[in-house]
């Protein structure tokens, strides 16, 4: 266990009767994920530096219904999204970040319709208006002579049109930063999107993931920067398939910033 | 017998355009058998959709070679245009060049449909190329086999001659003015087709004028006939690539619809003074529930099924698309395809039972789309993202999935897994929900 982190709970800022400047929408995989708790923990350790006055809503929380929904089933993605709302909407929550795309892309597009409406920023956003405001400076030393490659995520990228963010925070880490043949808005899926992360893959001649990293290691970077867990998953593991785990390291643009603080 | 070339060719014109008037009919009832959508919205972004994607061919030149070939083929086609109402003119009131008059105006116009004939030829004979000597991959898919392809091709057959046979009557009539001919007035001027003059050098006037009225008459009629052949054909997209881009998506990409019909119920189950054994409100006892999601064409709303008749087959969402990229079967361009054959497998139904469709047995999931292509998609956006006309293949593969999921509770077994886990706990995996916290001590 590294350095303790400062978190509370929407209950406790209601208790106190105070409201928090964010919500931190941790999503199930930044909650559950082995590797995705390493990004929400990332994350905080930069809330905390900037001294951001955020909440999580803990064991309040439940899937956005997202991955139900691109699975075709609506009716529990409503179910989820009206619970969630009843829930938001009763703490009077303004502003939401969360480092999932998926999450971000729903609450921001699919929730205003059934009565939720907020101001939904993925995290990449969010770092970098702390940075414009001057609450977050870095050292930018660790990273320092590495190459940088940003695999853009589709629900951050293609679905809202979010290229320059993550590329500007990551600019802080003084790495040099190259991009892939595929990048911004043709930049290739990472496989994982649109519920196939539950599911094994149809039949084909290949993985997605693995097509996506060749891209990748094509631009000989020494690290993977993802905006996205799912992404984050598939791109380790197409990196494990190319027996490249010695030499690349997938990492968030979180924790990217975080080491580099 | 003096005004029966006048007679032949008002019937003509007639006969041409009376047929299209036809299957414009044909092709409009039966978009509209799609279910509605409201899509009075944003009508300035709408606007300017059309006029950026489809007058502007902005997303053509994403891939520049075939983007600055189609702006050729594109402004040609509009331009000559306006030479094609002056040979409808002459063709009714028996004139010659009727625009002649001009004067200077008239020979730069002449000009440039010249060159600009001549660059279409150029154009046409690359594309001919790219997809008969090149093989690109986009144009050999699985798909693409049988009348897909003669049809593309077909196209590019039919653009060649009606261009040539402008120059050549071009050719024919410059020389005739040359020869000082009766009704040959001098206008225009020749920049390409004073190649073709040495060609017929030493030709008498009345085989000059049975070449010129030859290409003349074959001309228009190719026209007429081109116009009719759109019905049946990819190259409709030069019709609906306009409304198809101003009723395309105005959202952003990730924003997927909520189905209204879901809405109600799931706020009847969750409203808690809701009575669940009340008797349905008056009158409503025969309604039939709506059904969830699609199955077939009816199933989709009427911009879906435009999508279908807009799509020109070019390929550039499948060739993006990292389901097909990988070696799987999903291809967006084959949905498209499917989607508009078995609407005009529907249409063709209604035609030969009095306007009434009578069921068939067939339907668009597993007749025409099986389940394995609607499972592959990882809703990533690169097929809407690449197509140059707005289309949204993705739609159609969800509101597919919402009707296995929703009405043949037929989802692949892991995703049942992972959707009894978000309905038990809140989460895709089997964790417990008090456990959400515990990654902050960790």
């Amino acid at each position: 266990m590294s350095e303790q982190l400062k978190v509370k709970t929407m209950q406790e800022f209601m208790a106190e009767g105070k409201q928090p400047e964010i919500l931190f929408w941790v999503g199930s995989a930044g909650s559950y994920d082995d590797r995705a708790k390493k990004i929400s923990r990332a994350f905080v350790k930069l809330l905390n530096k900037a001294n951001v006055d955020f909440a999580v809503l803990g064991s309040e929380e439940s899937s956005t219904g997202d991955v139900a929904k691109r699975a075709g089933n609506e009716f529990l993605f409503q179910m989820q999204a009206m619970m969630n709302i009843e829930l938001l909407n009763g703490y009077e929550i303004k502003r939401i970040v969360t480092c999932d795309p998926h999450s971000f892309n729903t609450l921001k597009n699919e929730y205003p319709n059934l009565g939720g409406n907020y101001d939904v920023l993925h995290h990449t956003q969010y770092l970098k208006e702390l940075m414009d405001a001057g609450r977050l400076t870095f050292q930018g030393e660790t990273y320092k002579g590495k190459r940088i490659t940003f695999h853009d995520p589709c629900y951050l990228g293609r679905a809202n049109t979010v290229y320059d963010a993550p590329r500007e925070v990551l600019a802080k880490t003084n790495a040099e930063l190259v991009e892939m043949k595929r990048h911004r808005t043709n930049a290739l899926c990472c496989g994982a999107g649109g519920a196939q992360m539950f599911k094994e893959p149809e039949k084909g001649n290949m993985d997605i993931n693995v097509l996506r990293t060749k891209d990748a290691l094509e631009t000989n970077a020494n690290i993977i920067a993802t905006g996205c867990p799912y992404c984050n998953t598939m791109m380790t593991d197409g990196i494990k398939a190319h027996e490249r785990e010695d030499s690349v390291t997938v990492l968030d643009v979180a924790e990217l910033l975080a080491n580099s603080l | 017998m003096e005004y029966v070339p006048n007679i032949l060719f008002a019937i003509a014109l007639f006969v041409g355009i009376g047929f299209f008037v036809r299957n414009v009919k044909k092709l409009s009832r039966n978009i509209k058998l799609g279910k509605n959508v409201d899509v009075s919205d944003n009508k300035s972004q709408r606007w300017r959709n059309m006029v950026r994607i489809a007058l502007g061919q902005s997303k053509m030149v994403v891939r520049p070679v075939a983007g600055f070939m189609h702006i050729i083929v594109y402004v040609g086609f509009i331009i000559i245009n306006i030479e094609v109402l002056e040979i409808i003119l002459d063709g009714l009131f028996g004139t010659h060049r009727l625009f002649a008059s001009l004067g200077s105006i008239y020979n730069f116009l002449i000009g440039s449909f010249e060159v600009l004939a001549f660059l279409v030829i150029v154009a046409v004979v690359v594309f001919w190329i790219r997809r008969n000597i090149i093989r690109l991959q986009r144009f050999i898919k699985p798909e693409m086999e049988g009348w897909p392809k003669k049809d593309g091709n077909m196209i590019l057959y039919i653009e060649l001659v009606l261009m040539t046979l402008f120059l050549t009557m071009n050719a024919a009539d410059s020389q005739l003015q040359q020869l000082g001919a009766e009704h040959y007035v001098q206008a225009g001027s020749f920049p390409i087709s004073q190649f073709i003059m040495p060609l017929l050098d030493g030709l008498s006037a009345s085989t000059l004028i049975f070449i010129e009225r030859t290409a003349w008459w074959l001309h228009i009629l190719g026209i007429l006939a081109f116009l009719n052949y759109l019905y049946y054909s990819k190259h409709l997209h030069i019709l609906l690539a306009f409304p198809n881009t101003y009723y395309g998506k105005v959202k952003p990409k990730g924003a997927l619809n909520n189905l209204e019909s879901v809405t109600n119920e799931v706020k009847l189950m969750m409203d808690p003074n809701a009575d669940p054994f009340a008797a349905p409100p008056e009158g409503t006892e025969t309604a039939v529930p709506e059904k969830f999601g699609a199955s077939d064409v009816m199933d989709l709303n009427w911009v879906q099924l435009l999508n279908a008749y807009t799509c020109t087959e070019c390929g550039r969402c499948t060739s993006e698309c990292p389901a097909n990229l990988t070696g799987k079967k999903l291809s967006p361009r084959k949905i498209m395809m499917d989607t508009r054959d078995r609407l005009e497998e529907v249409g063709k139904n209604m035609d030969a039972n009095k306007g009434e469709f009578v069921p068939d047995g067939k339907q668009l999931l597993d007749d025409y789309i099986s389940r394995e292509e609607l499972w592959a998609c990882t809703t990533c956006n690169a097929c809407v993202q690449a197509c140059p006309v707005s289309i949204d293949p993705l739609s159609i593969i969800i509101e597919m999935r919402r009707f296995l999921v929703m009405e043949q509770s037929a989802a692949p077994m892991e995703l049942n897994n992972m959707m009894s886990n978000i309905e038990n706990n809140g989460a895709p995996w089997p964790y417990n929900q008090m456990d959400r916290l515990n990654w902050v001590n960790e």
